[in-house]
């Protein structure tokens, strides 16, 4: 800043820059009392807070963000997991109940069927809503949580083995069950002809004779004589309106010729028994439990 | 620019202003409104009003934490905030009123911080004496007279502003209860804030701001003249009697020169620090007290009173024609005025005495929109909440219509059956209800659900709400 040009300005008083454009100079106002003291109280708070707050880092990587830590010795990595354990020590007048009911007292008291709901929500949106979309409305191949068909069973008590134990999970206690491949056993026009049959019944239509008995011989053993399905080995309901992949005739052809089977892993040891139990007082809630 | 020219002046520096003290009816007036609004900003919190068990018993309340607003015999949820809007454009039109009529009393009287700036005003006059001790203690260099009179006077300020933030507060709590809490120091931080933030607005704006609020932040100064005419009573120097005016001694003739004495009394006591007779300025908020002054001091030299006075303008240009002076209250602008402010306020009526005392709501699923069961029925699946506003437990009745075949399901614990849904005394019975029925025709098809009370021990007309909501089939 050029110095020797700096002078007095009449009208006001003040001294100028000494900077001059086309004959307009500029004042030298000086700051404001009130924003001087404003700037120099931060500056005190800044060293304040250097000192009660972590604030400068270190070469050291001892503490978690490998920097100075404060005499507060507060972090946020602290500050999180002390609102966490305020979540659940507020959580645990609820819990403890919860951990103790049976599935049949939970569904008949108001505050402990709202803390399953409230629970299960939220862990279902982490957890299953990968496969199963976050309103449990399922797609191709995994199935619809909201209707009232299950292949393993619609109770809480068989939802909750489903989840914790899983489908084809390799589990030890995990539900299994293989559709076999019919493409070497059966010739191609006897494949038609059982599809042609569970098109037919599902329309409710009179069967077709030779896909009835060719179903009988090979189907009826794990799907029932009259397609109703069976639980015991997860075998889908072949007559009503729900589909686990789909209903036209191609797709069925397919699945006989070349089984696809889907897999549910086991929860059992990823989420704590309660939250299991939530779970499954939530998916029971979504309308088709039984 | 010349040599001798005073220096431009960029800012003004703010002129600190001592109003003195004056005696006479606007004052008077004045002391009287202060009294009465003050006592009810600190005493409406503790009236009670009984409205049976299931609501609090404080005349005037807003419960934040449980949503709910009570005035007396009115109650209001969230979701009837309009009312606050009806209160507050019949407040803003009676202001227009009132100034059309009157000018700016409301900034003279009514405004808070016209009042709570008077109270500090005589606080520091009983600590520091009178316009002209005070000027000469501000302008004196700091002595221990100085000091304790200085400080003293922002320390009652201070408490005046706490008790100021602390009223604040029992608008919004149990004022009985908060009180214990007080004195007990066991105070919620939510309150402790307001207090604290509430305490020093106070202290500031009628401590320090003070006239300034109302000459550059109040918008109201600003375009009050838009309702002004000339018929509006405002503050006004007799300009035609008053002038010329000058010094007079005793025994003096009157001959040739206005009444003014020019004794500056007027200007004294403005607690804006203006100069009344230089005419309507922006700053008067037509408090009156020059008029006491003034008065005052006609009547030691015995010349009659109201050389500054209310008058308006009309009447200023009827003396000068020789007419009659007279008031027109009636005018085109003050008859549209009250229109206005009798229709709103008749439809804050209306609305409160046709309050409805039930309301359903219904939220279709978004996800999913729509199942389709094992026999090939769909079903729907919708969040119900039933609002009962009244201070009973109510039972409703929940029907669907409009869908062939319906059945209509509620899920939750125990057998809670659609036709009788239990809702609490005022509260929100929230219901996640399933509606199946055979696949429809049209993707969307509209469902009426409604709402009637049953077992209705009440007397009067059973309660009966509906809402038009929408059932949703599968596309093939």
């Amino acid at each position: 800043m050029s110095t020797e040009n700096r002078k007095i300005d009449e009208a006001t008083g003040t001294e100028t820059t000494g900077h001059e454009w086309d004959g307009i100079t500029e004042l030298d106002t000086p700051m404001p009392r009130w924003w001087l003291i404003v700037f120099y109280i931060s500056i005190v708070w800044a060293i304040g807070y250097w000192v009660v707050y972590p604030a400068w880092p270190t070469f050291s990587n001892t503490n978690e963000r490998g920097g100075t830590i404060g005499t507060s010795e507060w972090t946020q990595y602290k500050q999180l997991s002390e609102s966490q354990a305020e979540i659940v020590a507020r959580r645990a007048e609820y819990q403890g109940r919860f951990d103790e009911a049976s599935f049949d007292e939970i569904l008949k008291s108001e505050d402990l069927y709202a803390f399953a709901l409230a629970g299960g929500n939220s862990a279902f949106k982490d957890n299953c809503a990968t496969c199963h979309g976050t309103g449990g409305a399922g797609a191709p191949g995994y199935p619809n949580l909201n209707d009232d068909e299950w292949l393993w069973g619609g109770s809480v008590d068989d939802i909750h083995t489903t989840i914790r134990y899983g489908i084809r999970s390799g589990n030890d206690d995990g539900r299994f069950s293989e559709m076999p491949s019919f493409a070497e056993l059966l010739s191609g026009e006897e494949i038609e002809s059982i599809a042609d049959f569970v098109v037919a019944k599902a329309a409710k239509q009179s069967p077709v004779e030779a896909g009835q008995q060719l179903y009988l011989d090979n189907c009826a053993s794990c799907h029932g004589d009259n397609t109703e399905g069976s639980r015991d080995f997860g075998a889908p309901n072949l007559s009503d309106a729900i589909w686990l992949y789909a209903d036209d005739r191609a797709a069925i052809m397919r699945q006989i010729k070349n089984p696809k089977h889907g897999i549910m892993p086991a929860w059992d040891h990823r989420l704590s028994p309660g939250t299991v139990r939530q779970l499954a007082i939530y998916v029971h809630s979504l309308g088709g439990g039984e | 620019m010349a040599d001798n020219a005073a220096p431009l002046k960029l800012f003004e520096k703010k002129e600190r202003i001592f109003p003195k003290r004056v005696w006479g009816k606007f004052r008077q007036l004045k002391w009287i409104a202060m009294i009465v609004l003050l006592g009810i900003y600190y005493l409406a919190p503790f009236l009670r009003w009984d409205r049976g068990e299931h609501a609090p018993d404080q005349a005037i309340l807003i419960d934040m934490s449980a949503q709910r607003a009570y005035f007396f015999f009115i109650e209001i949820w969230p979701q009837e905030i309009y009312y606050i809007t009806g209160i507050l454009v019949a407040a803003a039109i009676g202001l227009f009123m009132v100034t059309s009529l009157f000018g700016r009393v409301w900034c003279g009287y009514g405004c808070p911080q016209t009042v709570w700036t008077d109270l500090f005003v005589w606080v520091e006059r009983i600590i520091q004496g009178d316009r002209a001790k005070r000027a000469k203690l501000y302008k004196a260099s700091w002595s221990l007279e100085k000091l304790w009179k200085l400080g003293l006077t922002h320390f009652i300020w201070i408490i005046i502003g706490l008790f100021t933030g602390g009223a604040w507060v029992f608008y919004f709590n149990d004022a009985p209860t908060l009180i214990e809490q007080i004195i007990h120091f066991d105070v919620p931080m939510a309150v402790l804030t307001w207090i604290i933030a509430l305490t020093f607005s106070t202290y500031i704006m009628a401590g320090f701001a003070r006239e300034q609020v109302c000459t550059y932040m109040c918008p109201y100064a600003r375009f009050q003249s838009a309702m002004f005419d000339k018929s509006t009573l405002i503050i006004s120097y007799d300009d035609d009697r008053g002038e010329k005016r000058g010094k007079h001694k005793k025994g003096d003739s009157w001959e040739g020169r206005g009444h003014c004495i020019d004794c500056t009394a007027c200007v004294q006591v403005c607690p804006m620090g203006i100069d009344i007779r230089d005419g309507l300025q922006m700053e008067c908020i037509a408090c009156g007290l020059c008029i006491d002054a003034c008065d005052d001091i006609m009547e030691k030299i015995d010349l009659p009173k109201g050389l500054i006075r209310y008058d308006t303008t009309e009447n200023k240009e009827n003396r000068l024609k020789g007419w009659a002076e007279r008031v027109t209250l009636m005018r085109p602008r003050t008859f549209y005025y009250g229109i206005v402010l009798l229709l709103v306020c008749g439809a804050i009526a209306y609305g409160l005495t046709h309050r409805s005392e039930s309301e359903l709501h219904v939220l279709h699923d978004r996800n999913p929109l729509f199942v389709k069961l094992a026999d090939g029925e769909i079903r729907n699946g919708y969040d119900i909440k039933v609002l009962n506003k009244t201070h009973e437990d109510m039972t409703f009745k929940l029907e669907a219509r409009g869908i062939e075949g319906l059945s209509i399901r509620v899920q939750g614990t125990g057998n809670l059956s659609p036709d009788a849904l239990p809702v609490f005394a005022d509260s929100i019975g929230h219901f996640r209800v399933f509606v199946t029925a055979p696949k429809q025709e049209k993707v969307r098809e509209n469902i009426i659900f409604t709402a009637t009370e049953v077992g209705n021990t009440r007397n009067g007309e059973p309660v009966h709400t509906r809402y038009e909501s929408t059932f949703v089939s599968d596309r093939k």
